[in-house]
């Protein structure tokens, strides 16, 4: 006998219950706090900034918190804060080359103004699970040395004197902002690499590491990666100047690609640019193989039809929380439409001839 | 929630949405695109119609929400639930007791009535998308009205199966002017969309575009004059209420495959049951 199918509610909130003790797990073990998270496990905490578009490493700590570990959901977290917050206004365009760099190298110059500096990354470790860390966490100081003063000039700088690499033309125009306007194609660079930022990095990984196997092709040096803290300033009307306000930590990579010239560009060496919040390298790099990917028409080059080529296909399809929304929400009920699809195969299939044994035996 | 705002979205963002929800009245079948905001569901879960929802409510609106034509559902209970939250106001799961009803994929049995509104949820807002994936080129075709290539896909349909291969989110045509794709609704429903009282407003929040039909819009289901449009359900009366005329879910009741259909409507259905109505299947 078919009772009604009620208690939805009721369901909700015992499901909304398990998962909170899920997310806590065994209550023998010591909770996770949010300094531990946002000081241990530090390169989630920047995705999560970065493809939440919003800094804030106590925030984005939380979130991981909340969503036991699930990074998109972390994300997604964030930008449901995000979207609620008041808008104040726009900082002055951050100055990476002012950037207290962490690590800074360059692939295409051995040496040069500024030094190569590896800082603290995973490059020239020997993956081998370290056992002792299972143990015992506690290290040593590493050894330190004042830091380098003066600035570090950009790397794309160097081969500018030269004309030897596009001018990256200067443009005051105020970009659209893809957080308050619908995306509208054609979109222009600046839109492109706000989406691209925001963007999923496994997309974006993806897509780039497709250019380097043929799919759009462009040879791409990584003239300079550098990761740091860079200070945000404000122009503040009441005050008439612009104010420092804080600081954020970015990694910036700015591609030198092949070019053998065009129908409309002489032979030059191309850009392709990447900004992340945060420790972020992979995505960085990542980011700017798809800049210049996305670039072909602005420099006279052939579409040959690559994914990360086509704007919509890339743009339509980076951002990870609408990604995953629509794919999950095939979970959710599609009893009226299946039920209409039956309809239909039934009639289909009855007029075809197929179905007249089984109907008989009904 | 006194951290929020009254249902949830800010001002400038409600003045936004209703400034897109204006436009598409205006031009009725026009996709209008807007900013859509994230919200805290995920997309593709009626974040478009959750959008539109708290930009018309009101706090003297009486609020219904339903999935596939019930109130019970799951996500339709986590939607009523967060407006209850955020915007406090009464909800209702009688169809002529609400003034605004938020629907995924049905349209309510129960005729709507002048001060009425009813929201859609939109997953994917463009009829013509499944023929062209790029949006720069079905803009494209709507503005130059450019609609052949629908027409090429129907006739083939009818040619390969007979029949139109279409039974939801069936494309209609507004004010012989725009196609329009009416949401996944079956359709069934399509003949309701047509001069109805209420205003309907549809939202897609991932693809970030409203539009809307004002009350009493010529609303016509695309056909061939030899293949007339065929509104279709189960041929078989409701088992719980005995309803000859609503749309059913079909329901497997035990291991051998027996099978019941039952209104997918909920309101109708225990509204009927209430009024004494008695199909096969009731206790």
């Amino acid at each position: 006998m078919y009772v009604a199918v009620k208690g939805g509610e009721r369901a909700i909130e015992n499901a909304h219950a398990w998962l909170a003790e899920e997310r806590r797990g065994n209550k023998d073990i010591a909770e996770l706090g949010i300094a531990q998270i946002r000081e241990q496990l530090s390169l989630a905490v920047n995705r999560v900034m970065a493809e939440g578009s919003l800094y804030d490493p106590d925030l984005a700590a939380l979130a991981i918190k909340q969503a036991r570990g699930d990074l998109i959901e972390a994300i997604f977290l964030i930008r449901a804060y995000r979207t609620t917050l008041p808008r104040f206004g726009a900082s002055e365009p951050v100055d990476t080359g002012a950037m207290a760099c962490d690590r800074r190298i360059s692939a295409t110059f051995k040496d040069l103004p500024g030094g190569q500096v590896l800082g603290p990354t995973f490059d020239y470790t020997h993956r081998l699970l370290d056992f002792k860390l299972a143990a015992d966490g506690e290290v040593p100081d590493a050894p330190a040395r004042a830091a380098e003063t003066g600035d570090v000039p950009h790397v794309t700088g160097f081969l500018n004197r030269e004309g030897l690499i596009e001018e990256a033309r200067h443009d005051d125009t105020p970009p659209r902002d893809l957080t308050r306007e619908p995306l509208e194609m054609p979109a222009d660079r600046p839109l492109r690499l706000q989406a691209l930022t925001r963007a999923d990095e496994g997309f974006t990984l993806g897509l780039a590491y497709s250019t380097q196997r043929g799919y759009g092709r462009n040879h791409a040096f990584v003239g300079e990666l550098r990761i740091g803290a860079v200070p945000v300033e404000m122009d503040i009307p009441e005050l008439g100047f612009a104010i420092e306000i804080g600081e954020v930590t970015l990694t910036e990579c700015e591609t030198v690609n092949q070019f053998t010239g065009s129908k409309t560009e002489p032979p030059q060496f191309t850009r392709g640019y990447g900004l992340v919040f945060g420790q972020t390298e992979r995505k960085a790099i990542s980011m700017a193989l798809v800049d210049r990917a996305l670039r072909w028409e602005e420099l006279g080059e052939d579409n040959v039809g690559a994914p990360a080529q086509d704007a919509e296909f890339v743009l339509y399809h980076a951002d990870n929380i609408q990604a995953t929304g629509f794919l999950e929400h095939i979970k959710l009920p599609h009893y009226v439409d299946f039920q209409s699809e039956l309809e239909l195969v039934r009639k289909l299939r009855r007029e075809a001839g197929v179905d007249q044994v089984q109907e008989a035996a009904e | 929630m006194n951290a929020y705002n009254f249902a949830y979205l800010d001002e400038q963002t409600k003045r936004m949405i209703r400034r897109a929800i204006l436009k598409g009245l205006a031009i009725p079948g026009y996709q209008v695109p807007f900013a859509s905001r994230e919200m805290p569901m995920p997309y593709g879960w009626g974040t478009g119609g959750v959008q539109v929802s708290a930009a018309v409510l009101t706090p003297e609106d009486t609020f219904k929400v339903i999935d596939q034509g019930a109130d019970d559902t799951t996500n339709a209970v986590s939607i009523r639930s967060f407006f209850q939250r955020t915007a406090g106001v009464a909800t209702t799961t009688a169809t002529r007791d609400a003034t605004v009803i938020q629907t995924r994929h049905r349209i309510p049995e129960e005729a709507l009535g002048e001060g009425q509104i009813l929201v859609y949820q939109v997953p994917i807002p463009e009829p013509l998308r499944f023929l062209e994936p790029r949006e720069s080129e079905t803009r494209k075709m709507h503005s130059l009205e450019e609609y052949g290539l629908m027409h090429v896909k129907l006739y083939e349909d009818i040619s390969r199966h007979g029949h139109i291969a279409t039974s939801y989110a069936y494309p209609v045509k507004v004010e012989g002017r725009y196609v329009m794709d009416p949401s996944p609704i079956p359709k069934f429903d399509n003949p309701k969309l047509g001069d109805m009282a209420a205003i309907q407003l549809f939202g897609a929040g991932r693809e970030q575009r409203i539009y809307a039909l004002p009350p009493y819009t010529q609303v016509v289901s695309l056909d061939f004059e030899d293949h007339p449009f065929e509104a279709t359900k189960a041929d078989h009366p409701c088992g719980m209420c005995g309803a000859q005329d609503s749309y059913l879910d079909e329901l497997i009741i035990d291991d051998a495959g027996g099978r019941m259909f039952v209104c997918s409507d909920t309101d109708y259905c225990e509204a009927r049951q209430a009024a004494g109505h008695k199909g096969k299947d009731a206790a």
